[in-house]
């Protein structure tokens, strides 16, 4: 293709000379267009902008006298439009012409017509004002006879056409749809296809037309309609898998070759058709094995007729490549594709090759054994002299980092940081090396290096979340006590290296961090004092380049510095310094140390060494001054009124008229015949009250608005607002100075880490098996799965929590399902004894239930009842007076928990009402089993313990003790002890629970004393389980109360689950919940469903659960950060077990 | 696409096509900086560029570089074609396409732009189609300035006699 337009270079000089520019059928002789040419021609000769700039603004002049002067022709408008686009295209304004170029539109004849079209579409964008001068012209063409002008008018719509004017012509073109002429059609869809582009809700009403189009006779209608349908099944896929089939007949017959060969590119059938089908495809087979399964064949086909080693055929096969692995795998198809990458990875040409590595980074996760066969080749791109394909070669490996690899490849990316200048792949990059090294680091010098190298690189234009993150990071610590000290001395040590090199400069947001690290954490440091630090402080206070925000950082380090110092000099010199400093919030902190100084007590407990994670308690009320307000009122102080109750009296007394006659204190003693007595009492009524009211004032201060800066020892830790100020900062203005040490000291580490580079083949080699270690067949499962799931070295606290909780939730599973033989036991909800209040019975009888549901609850009830009949005939009469139900135990324990319940039944006259959980057996030796089962009281949780002898030999004496256990309140109830238990006879232990900190999973352990008759005591230890679930009872309130507790809330959650047929599931869901959850059932109007609890003693929960297409969407408010969270997991678990269990 | 530049060896724009709403300063900004950098690649270089959060898939012809820019999700090969393809329809439409053509005619270059890629996507792939189309809009215009002529001739004709 390049030689056609070879000659242009040679050609040029002679065709200056030259009066008509060479050229096809297009270039018109007339003496207009000749004008174009002359100013072409006089701004290519010119050598200067600054000539240019001249030219082009006299020509501009003369433009404007001619556009706007009477006498000018529509001919001649129509070249002068040509002439001001050329001059808008060279960067100057015409706006002057904008107007004409809508009048040429309207009044011109075709030729004019279409000029004036282009010009408008050139010149104006969607929002422009002048563009609703256009609307009656494109109606009126729209109207037009002429094939030609409703082509225009069509074109200028798809482009540009103002959203609110879109009423005016939208059935115009509606009626285009059903045009004779495909060519009109075509712009019709084209047309309504921008139109979902810019006001979707518009056209909805015309999906049917949009399928009548798909199926049109015209390949070209057809292929346009399609772009509509890309986008409408991006944003919801679901709604078009039955056009599924269609497309793939389509593209079968597009790839068989059924199309006309007009549609063929170089010999391959309309490759824009067929990509744009496979993108469909791609994303309707999305997470669907039916409709997947439609596609198999003729993805296979594709990606088999695509064998030409032409561009358009790679484009059909990458594209191809990109479905297959969208869709739902298949392994034949995906070995193929697999195929495929390999053909691009290994291509010469470097465009394909781009491609391979951009498909790897695509399906890496999916496959990662995909990128151990190509390692060799994806070393060499590593180094490959087009930065483009580093890049993506980055990426590729950015996604396949694990903990082995991750310094190689951090290595790497720093190395590319280094070269780059952009600001945007810069800032790209910084926040993956950050992600990485706090993902992974294997060590404490490793990741403060990296994270340094980050901070100087990516310094004031990365995001601002990094240095937070990096912060919070080393604040909250993580599990290893040691090692996080460890990596906060080490990230000490490290900064204070770094201040000492001379003339280095970092940047702001560096020196914040490390100013932030150092006031907190320089108390480790064995070696210097905090004076040392505070003087290098100092010294960077002093420098020029350190912006006022830095400084402030930097004192706020100073002052908890100073209150770990003894006396110093620095101290009093930047004081001395910066209380007369201009910026005034450094003078407010240069102040507050000043004052702090003073008072060493005050200063110290304000600023505790390592709490910075830790919330101070404030007295908001400033209850502390209460003293000093009294005494200034008892003097005659004025009693204090907020600003905004001055306001209103003082609007109050402006509108009001007074109508006190003046003097009233003279009243008395002058007037006292005028005067009513009553009038003189409301007077001093009146400053009574008036001093009474400014006393109670004082003692309910209000305090919205009032930044709380002062609590009960004095002034707030100002850390505090210094954090926040730091985190919610601005990024401050690119000054980045990347330090050189650390690109020595990433250079040294290179040296390192690729050993003898003696033979470059052994090099790469040896960088393959550092970067691609971990990707074996070993680690494949992880890596498919969750990638998560590989060991963190820094994980945070709150995740440990969660994952120890899920691990918890597992364990406790497995132990459900051997459950007798086990002392360590673990309640599972499905044993709890589901009997509900009466209060719910009622209303869960409202509820259509499941079949299944109450079948089995019916079910289970016969079988169990005889068994108790064959145990304990005393037993069966008390279940037959409460009006119990009880449900299916494990079938495996069913026998030995007859007889728990059979003993349990003597607790029946209070547990009437309460739900109680299924007997379990905690532990037992050869002489007594000792059971426990728990109690839903309303108030609390009560756990009973049975004590059974189970040989005929005489117990002398149980008695039960439980540990204490910090987050319970344990309260022993009435009588638990007898002196002798008769052989076989069971003796009970109650105990009432009570939450005092809120957990997911608790043990709570005891342990059993008991003495035989002949021998001396055993002790027997064990250990229940207890969980959240425990302490969550329903709440019983109103709709309307849920309403208003709903919008009080301020922690939310929201969780989809899929269920299926949802739409029939939500009685029975909701009773689930109600059942296995404890959850009360509030309301159910259609589709919705409302849902309360509280958990002990008095926080409560609420539940909103709605039915959609493919799930339940729930959505958990709460007063409590934890709640909502942990329901939602609750539910999910609930859900997932599936109603009828 | 979003858009689609035509610019020269030199850096001078010879057509510019903005499927995205931006005010004439960014479009300004957005066409310096990719000039700048789309020139200063190597030959051997990699026909994709990755700009801002943008695709830029470029191709140069004879003096002349076309650039488009894309989504991330777009298919950069079958972009490399549509601009093969326009190039071919510039050729057969001018015979022989060279860049003169285009300073010159800029405003036909525009027109088979439009019936080539609408809004942003391929309008129509048969280059037949295209070509047809475009003689169309021309021939009714010539056939009307004929028209016109003959009215006038006769119009003379009329007041010789």
């Amino acid at each position: 293709m390049s030689d056609i337009v070879e000659r242009t270079l040679t050609a040029l000089p002679g065709l200056f000379l030259q009066s008509q520019p060479g050229g096809g059928p297009a270039a018109a002789k007339t003496p207009f267009s000749s004008r174009l040419g002359g100013l072409v021609r006089g701004v290519t000769a010119l050598s200067s902008k600054h000539e240019e700039e001249k030219l082009i603004q006299q020509e501009l002049s003369s433009l404007k006298a001619t556009v706007s002067a009477p006498t000018t022709t529509l001919k001649m408008m129509k070249e002068c439009m040509v002439r001001l686009m050329y001059c808008e295209m060279l960067g100057y304004d015409a706006s002057f012409g904008y107007i004409h170029a809508i009048k040429l539109a309207q009044q011109g004849n075709l030729l004019e017509k279409r000029v004036g079209y282009l010009a408008v579409s050139l010149f104006l964008h969607e929002s422009h004002e002048l563009l609703l001068l256009l609307v009656n012209t494109v109606v009126k063409d729209l109207q037009s006879t002429n094939l030609v002008e409703v082509c225009m008018a069509l074109t200028i719509v798809s482009q540009i056409f103002p959203r609110e004017m879109i009423p005016a012509v939208l059935p115009l073109i509606e009626d285009k749809l059903q045009h004779s002429k495909e060519i009109i059609r075509r712009k019709a869809v084209l047309a309504l296809y921008k139109f979902h582009l810019i006001a979707p809700n518009q056209v909805q009403h015309i999906h049917i037309k949009f399928r009548k189009a798909l199926c049109d006779r015209d390949v070209g209608v057809m292929a346009a309609s399609l772009h509509i349908y890309l986008r409408m099944i991006k944003e919801n896929s679901s709604g078009y898998k039955d056009l599924t089939g269609s497309f793939v007949t389509i593209l079968k017959q597009v790839v068989g070759g059924k199309l006309p060969v007009d549609f063929n590119y170089h010999s391959v059938p309309a490759p824009w058709l067929q990509i744009q089908l496979l993108r469909i495809l791609g994303l309707l087979g999305k997470d669907d094995q039916r409709t997947s399964e439609l596609m198999y064949d003729v993805l296979d086909e594709s990606l088999r007729r695509a064998e030409l080693n032409h561009n358009v055929t790679y484009a059909i096969l990458f594209e191809c490549v990109h479905t297959v692995y969208s869709i739902y795998p298949k392994s034949e198809l995906l070995e193929k594709a697999a195929k495929c990458i390999g053909k691009f990875v290994l291509s010469p040409k470097i465009n394909l090759k781009y491609l391979g590595l951009k498909a790897l980074t695509c399906v890496v996760q999916q496959d990662p054994s995909l990128a151990l066969q190509h390692q060799m080749t994806i070393i060499e791109c590593l180094d490959h002299p087009d930065p483009i394909i580093k890049r993506e070669t980055l990426e590729l490996l950015y996604r396949i980092t694990n903990s082995q690899n991750v310094t190689v490849i951090v290595q790497k990316m720093l190395e590319y940081l280094h070269q780059s200048k952009e600001e945007y792949i810069i800032v790209n990059l910084v926040g993956k090396i950050a992600e990485l090294a706090e993902k992974y680091a294997p060590d404490n010098v490793w990741f403060i290096q990296t994270m340094n190298a980050v901070f100087s690189v990516g310094g004031d234009v990365m995001h601002p979340d990094i240095p937070s993150n990096f912060l919070r990071l080393l604040a909250e610590g993580f599990d290893d006590e040691m090692e996080e000290q460890q990596l906060r001395l080490y990230a000490v040590q490290s900064y204070l290296s770094l201040l000492d090199m001379e003339n280095v400069f970092y940047p702001q947001k560096f020196l914040q961090v490390m100013s932030w690290v150092l006031g907190e954490y320089s108390y480790l440091l064995d070696t210097e004092k905090p004076e040392d630090v505070i003087k290098r402080l100092y010294k960077l206070l002093m420098s020029d380049s350190i912006s006022s925000e830095t400084k402030a950082w930097l004192i706020a380090a100073v002052t908890k510095l100073t209150a770990q110092a003894q006396a110093s000099d620095t101290v009093e010199r930047v004081i001395q310094e910066f209380t007369v400093s201009l910026d005034t919030c450094i003078r407010q902190h240069t102040f507050e140390l000043k004052h702090l100084r003073e008072n060493v007590e005050v200063m110290k407990s304000l600023l505790p060494v390592n709490k910075s994670c830790e919330d101070m308690v404030v007295d908001a009320s400033l209850s502390f001054l209460d003293g000093y307000v009294a005494e200034g009122l008892s003097q005659g102080a004025a009693p204090y009124k907020p600003h905004h109750q001055r306001q209103e009296e003082k609007l109050s007394q402006e509108k009001v008229l007074n109508f006190e006659p003046y003097g009233l204190s003279f009243s008395s003693s002058g007037f006292t015949g005028r005067q009513s007595p009553a009038g003189i009492s409301l007077g001093s009524d009146i400053s009574g009250n008036s001093a009474e009211a400014g006393l109670k004032e004082t003692n309910s201060l209000k305090l919205e608005g009032v930044k709380k800066l002062w609590g009960k020892e004095g002034y707030l830790p100002q850390k505090e607002s210094a954090a926040g100020d730091g985190a919610e900062a601005p990024p401050l203005p690119p000054e980045v100075s990347p330090s050189e040490n650390i690109d020595q000291a990433a250079a040294k580490r290179t040296q390192a880490q690729v050993l003898a580079p003696s033979k470059e083949e052994k090099e790469k080699q040896l960088l393959a098996s550092s970067l691609f270690v971990g990707l074996g067949s070993e680690s494949t499962v992880s890596l498919l799965g969750k990638p998560d799931v590989i060991s963190h070295k820094f994980r945070r606290k709150s995740k440990v929590k969660a994952a120890k909780s899920g691990e918890a939730a597992s364990t406790h599973n497995l132990t459900c399902s051997s459950l007798n033989s086990l002392s360590h036991v673990a309640y599972e909800e499905n044993d709890y004894l589901t009997a509900l209040q009466d209060g719910e019975d009622t209303e869960s009888k409202d509820l259509p239930l499941g079949p299944e549901l109450s079948d089995s609850e019916s079910l289970s009830e016969l079988p169990l009842a005889e068994k108790v009949s064959d145990c304990s005939l005393s037993a069966l009469s008390l279940f037959a007076d409460s009006d119990m139900e009880i449900f299916q135990p494990p079938s495996s324990a069913a026998a030995s928990l007859t007889r728990d319940i059979a003993s349990a039944s003597c607790f029946l006259e209070e547990t009437a009402g309460d739900m109680c959980s299924g007997r379990m057996e905690v532990c037992s030796d050869e002489t007594v089993s000792v059971s426990s089962y728990k109690l839903w009281k309303d108030d609390c949780l009560l756990m009973v313990w049975s004590v059974t002898s189970k040989s005929g030999s005489q117990l002398k004496g149980a008695d039960l003790d439980i540990f204490p256990a910090q987050n319970f309140k344990i309260s022993e109830q009435r009588g638990c002890c007898l002196p002798v238990m008769e052989a076989g006879s069971t003796k009970n232990f109650q105990y009432s629970l009570q939450m005092e900190k809120p957990f997911t999973e608790e043990n709570l352990s005891g342990f059993v004393n008991y003495q035989m008759v002949d021998t001396h005591s055993v002790q027997l230890e064990f250990s229940v389980n207890l969980s959240l679930l425990d302490f969550i009872r329903p709440l019983k309130i109103s709709t309307e109360d849920f309403g208003k507790l709903w919008l009080s809330f301020a922690n939310d959650v929201k969780q989809n689950i899929k269920i299926s047929e949802p739409q029939a599931a939500l009685p029975s869901a909701l009773k689930m919940l109600q059942q296995k959850l404890r959850l009360h059932v509030v309301d159910i109007q259609g589709n919705e469903g409302l849902l309360a609890c509280r958990l002990l003693p008095s926080t409560s929960s609420l539940l909103h659960c709605r039915v959609h297409a493919d799930g339940l969407a729930l959505w958990f408010r709460s007063s409590c950060p934890a709640l909502p969270d942990y329901l939602s997991y609750q539910c999910q678990k609930v859900m997932m077990v599936g109603p009828g269990i | 696409m979003q858009f689609m530049l035509l610019f020269s060896r030199q850096g001078k724009l010879r057509l510019q096509k903005w499927y995205v709403p931006l005010s004439d300063k960014e479009k300004k900004k957005i066409t310096r900086e990719l000039v700048q950098t789309v020139l200063a690649r190597k030959p051997k270089m990699c026909s994709f560029l990755e700009w801002r959060d943008l695709k830029i898939v470029y191709k140069r012809y004879a003096s002349l570089y076309f650039c488009c820019a894309i989504e991330d999700q777009d298919n950069e090969l079958i972009t490399l074609e549509i601009i093969h393809r326009y190039v071919e329809l510039l050729d057969k439409y001018f015979g022989s396409v060279c860049e003169l053509d285009i300073i010159f005619n800029f405003e036909k270059a525009y027109f088979i732009l439009d019936e080539f890629l609408l809004g942003g996507e391929v309008q129509e792939t048969s280059k037949k189609n295209v070509l047809k189309a475009i003689e169309q809009a021309d021939l009714l215009q010539e056939n009307r300035i004929r028209i016109t002529a003959r009215v006038s001739m006769g119009g003379l004709r009329k007041n010789l006699y």
